[in-house]
């Protein structure tokens, strides 16, 4: 104490954020305009222009489909979607699900092949833990900071923060999937003539699909679960209610807000499940 | 020209192997380089060839190498040291591209626990060598299937693996490995896993499969037994090392040292034998051909006192004996088929020795060796007694020699 003074970590840190800002500006002014054009769209003039009806009817009759021609998920999703539209929150709802469908699949499109390639290395897997490690323990409020340096406020930089908090689950399972696939099959596989592209196609990623399915599932709730700490830096949605009753002490709207999150998870997660489920079948 | 060459083919495991081979060159033990290095011996300079169409089995106990050996002919190892040579191509210093063409033309590989991928269906199983290769579709799924249809499962083509029995796995396991019409077989301790009766039901079928593919196999097991009824040569393996390579009759007559002797003790020659091994070829008549007095006249000339009746597919009918023939031709009756008794003590080609002597004891004629109906030899009691007394051409015990 003392003889060391204050090392300037958050200083390092700043400066560092501030040299990534100035040297990629033009990157994240693309980004943050023209993808962030894009998501309105697709939220405002894709998906809120789906009457709120069909909509509804079509996740229902898919819920009922994908469950085995079962009627929980299907009551469940038309009673809570019917819910969440009477309590005037349809908007709110689609603006939500935008920010998780495309944190979820770029979380999805980065993390399975840094988890095919972790799985091929011992080194690449032995650097690739710990970060994984500190992107999950760290808080996710931390990373609105940067998200709004780079993206300044909005979807944009809603979604970024959620990729960050959200990819990790996605590349640790691909990497122990491929890695569970037993010895033997590997060996059959080689002794057959594969090179390497037809052995993750046709052997690996096949045999990996279950696990790397788990992955995503935690993936997308993860997701879900930045909805509300994004809307602090502007991302719309039904985190941005939550936080509206939250500033004004409005219990009752700020409940029902976290209701529809409720809802939403509940759907989304049983979807992605029985994804999985129903495909593996066989195996 | 031998279809594989080995020589001094050797496997070290650990970090520096490259250094521990000079150990195996001084001549050290397994268990000294273990000390020493803390290096594990796979295999230790292995010199050995194998002929176009030979059945070459590589037996050991558990240990001893062999795994690791049937490995470095496919490169699913990497060899330390020596040549692998196909063809008389060496693999062990082919480039990655050039030693997958080999895999995928030459060598085919059956596994101990099958290794099947269970996401896909039988056929997409057999398909995959081929699948591999980039062969169009249609021409992959009939060659898969004459595939599957030669190990008997041509009705599970579109049943996942887990729905199967071990023995029927195995089958498929087999089927994918001749898809490509394999030039070489490799097969680790492939009936292994399964029970003894479909064990002894898969080495028949592989034996007879053998009789029309006349493939180059190598087959690894643990089970003398099995090696003395499938190899046309036996390696036996200790420590890495090749022991002793010979025929079947060699590794059993003159057990090179020891540790074969061992092995060789175990055997008893009441199980390995069976009726295969003693039967003598049968004589017999045609049921549509020959009448009694054909019959009698044949049975005088061998000197006979009962004849075996068959027909053209020599499927077995009955036996007549000496007497009712005789009788039959002094009414001067015309066929065979009023005479001819039915109670034929039978056995197949696998019966054991053991369960022949307790039958032949009270047989008024030779026992019927009999396979799918068809008559393959008959058993006289008298070579019964002969190979379990040991007699010169069935000599197992091999300490005397
Ligand atoms: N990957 C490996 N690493 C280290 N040692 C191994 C490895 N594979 C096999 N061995 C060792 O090599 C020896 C031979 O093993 P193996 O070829 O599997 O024998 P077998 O097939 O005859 O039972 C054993 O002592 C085994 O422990
Ligand atoms: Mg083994």
């Amino acid at each position: 104490m003392g003889v060391i003074p204050k090392v300037p970590a958050a200083e390092w840190i700043s400066s560092a954020t501030e040299w990534i800002t100035d040297t990629f500006g033009f990157l994240f002014d693309f980004i943050k305009n023209d993808f962030g054009d894009f998501i309105e769209i697709f939220a405002e003039d894709w998906l809120m222009s789906i009457p709120t009806w069909l909509f509804i009817l079509v996740v229902v009759v898919t819920a009922f489909f994908i469950t085995g021609k079962k009627f929980g998920l299907a009551a469940f999703s038309l009673v809570g979607l019917w819910f969440i539209s009477n309590q005037e929150l349809w908007e709110e709802l689609m603006n939500t699900f935008t920010l998780v469908i495309f944190a979820s699949i770029i979380s999805v499109i980065i993390g399975v092949p840094f988890g095919i390639w972790m799985s091929k290395s011992r080194i690449v897997e032995t650097i690739l833990t710990p970060i994984l490690d500190f992107m999950q323990t760290m808080p996710a409020f931390v990373y609105l900071i940067p998200a709004v340096a780079f993206f300044s406020i909005g979807m944009v930089p809603g979604v970024f923060a959620s990729v960050i908090f959200a990819t990790p689950p996605t590349v640790r399972f691909t990497n122990l999937g491929i890695r569970q696939v037993s010895k033997e099959l590997i060996e059959a596989s080689d002794a057959f003539g594969t090179t390497g592209r037809q052995k993750l196609l046709k052997v690996q990623l096949p045999m990996a699909k279950k696990t790397i399915m788990a992955g995503i599932n935690q993936t997308v709730m993860l997701a879900l679960s930045m909805v509300v700490i994004a809307s602090m830096i502007g991302a719309k949605g039904l985190g941005q209610t939550v936080i509206t009753g939250l500033q004004r002490a409005e219990v009752g709207t700020g409940f029902v807000a976290g209701l529809g999150i409720v809802i939403l998870a509940i759907i989304i997660d049983r979807f992605t499940q029985n994804l999985n489920t129903h495909k593996g079948e066989n195996a | 020209m031998p279809i594989i060459n080995v020589k001094d083919l050797s496997k070290i495991f650990g970090r520096n192997a490259k250094q521990a081979t000079k150990y195996l060159d001084e001549g050290w033990s397994k268990d000294d380089i273990l000390k020493k290095t803390g290096n594990t011996v796979g295999v230790n300079r292995a010199t050995f060839a194998v002929e176009e169409g030979e059945v070459f089995v590589i037996m050991g106990l558990s240990g001893s190498g062999k795994s690791t050996l049937v490995r470095l002919l496919n490169r699913l190892i990497e060899p330390t040291e020596g040549s692998v040579e196909i063809e008389g191509q060496d693999l062990a210093k082919m480039n990655s591209h050039d030693l997958r063409e080999i895999r995928r033309q030459k060598l085919s590989m059956v596994f101990q626990r099958f290794a099947l991928f269970p996401h896909r269906t039988i056929l997409e199983n057999a398909e995959f060598g081929l699948e591999v290769q980039n062969i169009d579709k249609e021409k992959r799924k009939k060659k898969a299937q004459e595939s599957l249809e030669m190990v008997g499962l041509g009705g599970y083509m579109n049943q996942f693996p887990g729905q199967l029995s071990g023995g029927m796995q195995q089958r498929v396991g087999l089927a994918r490995a001749l898809a490509n019409d394999p030039e070489v077989l490799l097969m680790d301790e492939a009936f292994s896993a399964l029970d003894p009766l479909i064990r002894k039901e898969m080495q028949d079928e592989l034996l007879e499969l053998q009789e029309k593919m006349k493939k180059t196999i190598i087959f690894i097991t643990h089970d003398l037994d099995e090696a003395l009824r499938i190899g046309d040569r036996i390696a036996l393996m200790k420590d890495g090392r090749i022991v002793q390579i010979g025929s079947p009759e060699e590794i059993l007559v003159n057990p090179a040292n020891e540790y074969v002797e061992k092995f060789v003790e175990d055997v008893d020659r009441s199980k390995i034998l069976n009726a295969e091994h003693i039967m003598k070829r049968p004589e017999t008549v045609d049921i549509e051909k020959h009448g009694p007095r054909a019959a009698l006249e044949r049975m005088r000339k061998e000197g006979l006192s009962s004849i075996y009746v068959t027909d053209r597919k020599r499927t077995l009918h009955g036996y007549v004996t000496a007497d009712d023939v005789s009788e039959a031709a002094k009414q001067e009756q015309k066929d065979l088929k009023s005479i001819m008794r039915t109670d034929v003590p039978k056995v197949t080609l696998q019966t054991s020795m053991n369960e022949i002597f307790d039958m032949i004891h009270d047989s008024p004629v030779p026992i019927a060796v009999v396979e799918d109906e068809k008559l393959q030899g008959i058993i006289v009691r008298g070579a019964v007694i002969a190979a379990l007394a040991g007699g010169n051409e069935v000599n197992l015990n091999g300490s005397d020699s």
